[in-house]
């Protein structure tokens, strides 16, 4: 399960690098998307993999700590897949405006000479 | 609320203060421009009032520690959220609310009218900023990261041209990825220590099982970069200069103190974290030498620049890889001088940066080209208009306050770089077994680009200012003039209250030193009582 999980980060993390280091805006935007699903599901599973735990436990008394995954690791990544949601919307409205005003998709804002 | 005297809720001010003035002038309408900068110039003479005030508490130990702490919601420290005033974060306020000032009001005539939602950004950006001040908690501190990074981008882009969009189009995505690296690092800490705490970090690293000090140490690492990639740290700052050179003069000004909060996150954070026990000192050499590399860095940069807003953004870059070196240099003494050194250059830095605006308005792009292509070919001009005719007062103004930034970016005497820089060097000579080779590296290259500052500055002010026959003499507003005699005027008086601001800075950098102390605080801090009749 663990290695499933840490190659399919790594495979998502990999495709981000790769395309973020491409020169068009929408190859970045892409790659800066891919890269934040990674780490939104690094973060998740560095509480460690759980199947089948409820986050709180409703149990009286003193929970085992065996009995419900650790919920901190997922309010983190629930405030991070926010901002990274807001940053990455932006990072759109920037990209069409650069579009507009230089008439190319380069991240220099002018084709290279070919 | 009893039980709380109200100065504890002074912590939450610099935070809570912005944002609610922030969103209130989202509702006034853009054309009543007086209104807007009013309520944004009270909120921000009240945060620097309320900085002025923690910062007084701090350094009377008023509280005990000394250092403030708010527990959020009054959760218990672990558990929930603390924000934490010790001198040092106090001092961080004051200056910011200081550069806020002097940017609004400079752009009081001009940029804050010229885009839509100046004044809310900017106080967005003031609460981004404070708020990474005051964080106890890792991923506190990285939310109020984003909150500053997101205000800064809309801020960079105020005045919306090509070179703006293109500066911005790339500024945004290195902070994205710095991030996305910054949650990763997180993570990391977290896995490996299981709090993201910094007052309940510290004891756990030092209890840490040998066999998950790699893991730590890895998201420590990744947690560094992204601080350095904002701090422009060789080779994480490429992005630095043009970006400053692109952003409108009152943004730039407080872009300088943006790269001062990753060099205050690793202040805050390496010394909890890795200050004693079994890994004490770690990456401190990576940290030196990279500063060495960014000092190396700047210097040529600001050889090789022409425009003023260029050479200000290689002068944060100097002043960046100097207080790098200075921390990794790991010597306690340093830390207080590398302070009164971060003040007066971030003071200095954002004065020339707003300068640089109006020296553009004699600097038209046909002049700059002239007296480029004159130096390729040392052509030499005879003046023809007779010499000693009267200097118009703007002229004088601009020239003066040119030297004066010049003076202390560079740190020639007599004014608060030389101290600093004097201060650095005489400390790393107090090596009683001898100064090793890197240290004297390091004092050569604070040397070197000191003279490599001078030699590019004194080039663009004897261009500017001396070999053009025909200057206009610009229009000036107050309101222009003033903010930039009133951090010059900041500079001169650290240069005249040196002694107690350093007896200062070295409480400060002694209180940094004494985690234990900060933990002790923090965590021990009581929750309130519940109120008398309500739930238990």
């Amino acid at each position: 399960m663990e290695a499933v999980v840490a190659i399919a980060i790594g495979v998502l993390f990999g495709s981000g690098v790769w395309l973020i280091l491409r020169p068009r805006t929408f190859q970045i935007t892409i790659g800066l998307m891919l890269m934040s699903y990674a780490v939104n599901l690094f973060i998740f599973v560095m509480g460690r993999v759980w199947i089948d735990k409820a986050p709180l436990t409703l149990k009286p008394g003193i929970p085992a700590i065996g009995d419900y995954a650790d919920p901190l690791s997922q309010a983190l990544v629930l405030t991070a897949i926010v901002i990274g949601f807001a940053t990455t919307a932006l990072y759109l409205v920037i990209m069409i405006g650069a579009r507009g005003l230089t008439g190319t998709d380069h991240v220099d804002g002018k084709e290279p000479k070919a | 609320m009893s039980g709380t005297p109200w100065t504890q809720h002074l912590i939450l001010v610099p935070v809570l203060l912005p944002l609610l003035t922030g969103a209130a002038l989202i509702l006034v309408n853009e054309t009543r421009h007086g209104l807007k900068f009013g309520i944004d110039l009270g909120a921000t003479l009240l945060l620097l009032a309320t900085a002025l005030t923690l910062f007084w508490r701090a350094d009377q130990e008023l509280w005990p520690g000394p250092m403030g702490v708010y527990l959020a919601a009054n959760w218990m420290a672990p558990f929930g959220i603390a924000l934490v005033a010790d001198r040092l974060a106090a001092l961080m306020l004051v200056l910011s609310a200081v550069l806020a000032l002097a940017a609004l009001i400079f752009a009081w005539q001009g940029w804050s009218r010229i885009g839509v939602h100046f004044h809310s950004l900017f106080l967005f950006l003031q609460m981004g900023i404070n708020g990474a001040f005051l964080p106890h908690d890792l991923f506190n501190l990285f939310v109020f990261l984003e909150v500053m990074l997101a205000a800064s981008y809309g801020l960079v882009l105020h005045g919306y041209n090509v070179t703006r969009m293109r500066a911005s189009l790339q500024y945004i995505a290195i902070n994205l990825v710095a991030s996305l690296l910054f949650l990763i690092g997180i993570a990391l800490i977290y896995a490996s220590t299981g709090t993201l705490n910094m007052a309940d970090l510290a004891p756990r690293v030092a209890a840490l099982d040998p066999a998950d000090h790699p893991l730590l140490q890895t998201g420590a690492l990744i947690l560094a970069l992204a601080f350095l990639t904002k701090a422009a740290m060789w080779p994480l700052g490429f992005w630095l200069p043009s970006t400053y050179a692109a952003a409108s003069p009152p943004v730039a000004a407080m872009l300088v103190l943006m790269t001062k909060v990753g060099i205050y996150a690793i202040i805050r954070v390496w010394p909890l974290a890795f200050g004693a026990g079994p890994l004490a000192g770690f990456a401190l050499d990576a940290l030196f030498w990279g500063g060495l590399a960014t000092l190396l860095f700047g210097s040529i940069g600001m050889l090789a620049s022409q425009e003023a807003g260029r050479m200000a953004g290689y002068g944060a870059i100097i002043s960046s890889g100097m207080l790098l070196a200075s921390i990794g240099a790991s010597q306690t003494a340093l830390i207080g001088i590398g302070l009164y050194y971060l003040i007066g250059s971030t003071l200095a830095c954002a004065a020339f940066l707003l300068l640089a605006g109006l020296i553009e308005r004699i600097r038209t792009p046909g002049a700059a080209l002239i007296a480029l292509t004159m130096e390729a070919f040392a052509i030499e001009e005879k003046p023809e208009e007779p010499v000693g005719v009267g200097i118009p007062a703007a002229l004088a103004f601009l020239g003066l306050a040119f030297a004066g930034c010049a003076l202390v970016i560079t740190g020639l005497p007599p004014l608060a770089g030389f101290i600093a820089k004097f201060g650095i060097l005489h400390t790393l000579l107090q090596e009683s077994a001898g100064v090793p080779w890197p240290t004297w590296l390091f004092m050569s290259l604070i040397l070197i680009s000191g003279l490599a500052g001078s030699i590019a500055l004194m080039r663009f002010g004897v261009r500017t200012f001396w070999t053009s026959g025909h200057l206009q003499p610009p229009k000036l507003q107050a309101s222009e003039a003033l903010p930039i005699a009133f951090l010059l005027g900041l500079c001169v008086t650290m240069t005249i209250l040196a002694s107690p601001l350093f007896a200062f800075l070295e409480r400060a950098s002694h209180d940094l030193t004494q985690p234990n102390t900060y933990v002790d605080r923090v965590l021990a801090r009581p929750a309130l009582p519940s109120p008398a009749g309500g739930p238990q």
